[in-house]
């Protein structure tokens, strides 16, 4: 059994609109999540004495802390690798109640992604940093390889090839997060579905991924409140147990472009996260009730569940077809609409989607729901966790 | 160049005005008709003399936005040799701003023109302005101004500006790539490029080949390395098609391909010289070392000849 499984519980989710454009500073958002989430635990600023955040989030810890009227931390944390660090953010977290570090943490993601600064287009920023990970960049950069969805693109050419996957069984992955972002009212994309003909002729962004297999860009967001199981149960809400919460890094892993390992097919770094997972819940892939899995680009979904232990590997394709990641199906995906439905917040919707599954109170609720997968940013060192009722 | 440019600019400018030409007929009747026909303008002040009496006019009126029609050359008309437009379009055409997009038009009406009134115009040259970088490649803007008279007196004016630019090549501008960093541990492939030479890193202590390299062999720990001179051959292991956005120093669309060198390692490249459509895993391509420029020749990528 873990050291930190089943010792914290996140008791709090706040969340500002998700829009292209919100009119306002990231410290703004960042404040109005982190206020939301408090008010939802039912606990004040006072009461909050640690805050993590991803390591690219704009918003220092303690300009949050001074906006929210903090009085004092005594923990802080910051994790790598993009969206890689969603779960990772609730693991540090718990890593820190669990030891007694701190009391009560808050996890924070806010951007104005969409209306600021694009991670969609080149960053010349990136290519250019005097840093292992600029030299990393000067192996693709410079060949034209720079945006998200072409280091997406690469792999899932070559898992394509190898197991004859097709555009269409990504677009599976696409038509149902917008079916379940269309009964969203938080949704982008609310009232919105498409079909996987509309997949299909939507224009080509990086062959073979379409516009329709690249999750949204997005303004807001996200807070999440974790503290001890024992003070959880003082608080207005039912507390959502985190059941696991790991991290992984695989063998010569780089930052979206891990080109150089035997096979091209997989995302070892997130294998690794799901054995850690299934040990410390003491859980299988079939105890599962709700995945929320990390969807900046479809294919990574399907090889996410292959990863995971779901299918076995390249069947991903048959194991998604017929509805099966429906809600009612055998295994409902992201029914808040996940990334490409919902908002990309990097992952830290997710989360929230995952607490309020267990909690009973999602707005495409699925029904007893008793354990929740939430993965992180894919193709990057991730993370994710198993949340699980009390 | 640009100095012969002005000084032309400058002649014709201190020119001014050219000589008034006559519209080849006056403002009629006919010509009225088939223009309200079609263009669908069915105000009754330009067919009907009641109806332009009603108005408060004399009679039946032109609509003004047909100025320019009076005055134009017909199908085999010649611009006068005095036309500031025409010794501006010449004079650029000569220095290699060979496409022209009009991007501004300003029409200004005195008054209602009525039919056998007998139009002239004349232009000057207002302004020149460039060498201009804009999207559709470098470019002057000219602006000149037309005014109609009857007589001596002026009834319309017209503000006209035009883009004489010389498209982009069809080739990018690969010197726009985003440059490698270059430092201890990957100097070794950038001056091998340079030298002509595709270098891949080698461990003298275990004898693994490893790119991208590093300062320490993953295999053996060993902390000196060399280099072995590959053949320059390989196969599509994976390649992307990019349409979009933009990359600085590419044409899109274009492919990239992960190649997987004859010696084992893969390496990233662009693949040129080749139709997307024929890219697929598995097809031989060879290297194409390519001199940007003083500081970095990159490794491209074609088709096996
Ligand atoms: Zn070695």
């Amino acid at each position: 059994m873990s050291a930190i499984a089943d010792k914290a519980a996140i008791v709090g989710i706040g969340a500002t609109e998700f829009s292209k454009d919100s009119g306002r500073s990231e410290l703004r958002l960042a404040a109005e999540a982190v206020r939301a989430a408090l008010n939802d635990a039912g606990l004040a600023p006072a009461d909050v004495d640690g805050l993590v955040t991803f390591s690219m989030d704009n918003n220092t810890e303690v300009a949050v802390a001074r906006e929210l009227g903090i009085p004092s931390l005594e923990f802080f944390s910051r994790i790598q690798y993009g969206g890689g660090a969603a779960c990772a953010t609730v693991q540090q977290a718990a890593m820190a109640v669990a030891t007694g570090i701190a009391d009560v943490v808050v996890c924070y993601r806010a951007f104005n992604e969409r209306s600021g600064y694009r991670y969609g287009q080149v960053s010349s920023a990136l290519a250019s940093a005097p840093t292992s990970s600029g030299i990393d960049a000067g192996w693709s950069y410079p060949m034209g390889l720079g945006t998200p969805a072409a280091q997406v693109a690469m792999i899932a050419q070559r898992y394509m090839h190898v197991y004859g996957a097709t555009s269409e069984d990504f677009g599976r992955v696409s038509v149902v997060d917008r079916k379940h972002a269309a009964t969203n009212p938080n949704a982008f994309f609310y009232g919105k579905p498409i079909t996987l003909a509309e997949h299909q002729s939507s224009r080509w962004i990086v062959e073979p991924l379409h516009l329709l297999d690249c999750c949204q860009e997005s303004d807001g967001g996200v807070a999440i409140v974790v503290t001890s199981v024992e003070r959880a149960r003082d608080l207005p809400n039912p507390p959502v147990i985190i059941r696991a919460a790991a991290q992984g890094s695989g063998s010569d892993q780089f930052v979206m472009t891990s080109y150089y390992r035997d096979a091209l097919t997989g995302l070892p770094e997130m294998g690794i996260v799901g054995e850690q997972l299934w040990s410390q819940a003491g859980l299988a892939p079939e105890d599962v009730d709700v995945a929320v899995l990390y969807d900046h680009f479809t294919p990574f979904v399907l090889i996410q569940l292959e990863e995971l232990g779901f299918c076995p590997r390249g069947e991903a394709r048959h194991f998604i077809a017929d509805g099966a990641l429906e809600i009612g199906g055998r295994l409902p995906l992201n029914p808040h609409g996940g990334q490409l439905g919902e908002a990309y917040i990097h992952g830290m919707n997710g989360i929230a989607e995952g607490v309020r599954q267990v909690r009973g109170a999602a707005v495409n609720q699925v029904e007893d729901v008793a354990h929740v997968l939430v993965t992180a940013g894919t193709g990057v060192p991730t993370s994710g966790l198993i949340l699980g009722a009390a | 160049m640009t100095e012969r440019i002005h000084d032309e600019v400058e002649r014709v400018k201190a020119a001014g005005a050219s000589a008034p030409k006559p519209g080849r007929d006056p403002v009629n009747q006919p010509m009225i008709n088939n223009w309200v026909e079609a263009l669908g303008d069915t105000n009754p002040i330009y067919v009907d003399d009641a109806a332009a009496r009603a108005a408060g006019h004399d009679g039946i009126v032109a609509p003004p936005a047909m100025i320019q029609v009076w005055t134009m050359g017909g199908l085999h008309g010649q611009r006068n040799t005095d036309d500031p437009l025409g010794l501006m379009l010449r004079l650029f055409d000569d220095a290699g701003y060979t496409s022209i997009v009009a991007t501004n038009c300003e029409q200004t009406y005195h008054r209602y023109l009525h039919p056998g009134e007998q139009v002239s115009m004349h232009t000057t040259l207002e302004d020149v302005v460039g060498p201009k970088q804009t999207g559709l490649g470098e470019g002057w803007f000219v602006t000149t101004r037309n005014v109609w008279t009857v007589g001596d007196e002026p009834v319309a004016e017209m503000l006209f500006r035009v883009l004489k630019f010389a498209p982009r090549p069809a080739s990018p501008d690969r010197s726009a790539v985003l440059r490698p960093i270059v430092g201890h541990d990957n100097a070794f492939f950038w001056e091998g490029t340079a030298a002509g030479e595709l270098r891949v890193q080698h461990c003298p202590t275990c004898g693994r080949l490893r790119h991208p390299p590093g300062p320490m062999c993953p295999s053996c720990g060993a902390d000196k390395q060399d280099w072995v001179v590959a053949a320059g051959r390989g196969t599509v292991f994976s390649y992307v098609v990019h349409h979009h956005p933009p990359v600085p120093g590419k044409q899109l669309p274009f492919v990239v391909a992960l190649v997987e060198l004859e010696e084992g390692v893969r390496m990233l490249g662009e693949l040129i010289d080749v139709d997307p459509a024929t890219v697929h895993v598995g097809m031989s391509v060879q290297l194409a070392l390519t001199k940007i420029d003083d500081e970095l020749t990159l490794p491209f990528w074609r088709p096996a000849s």
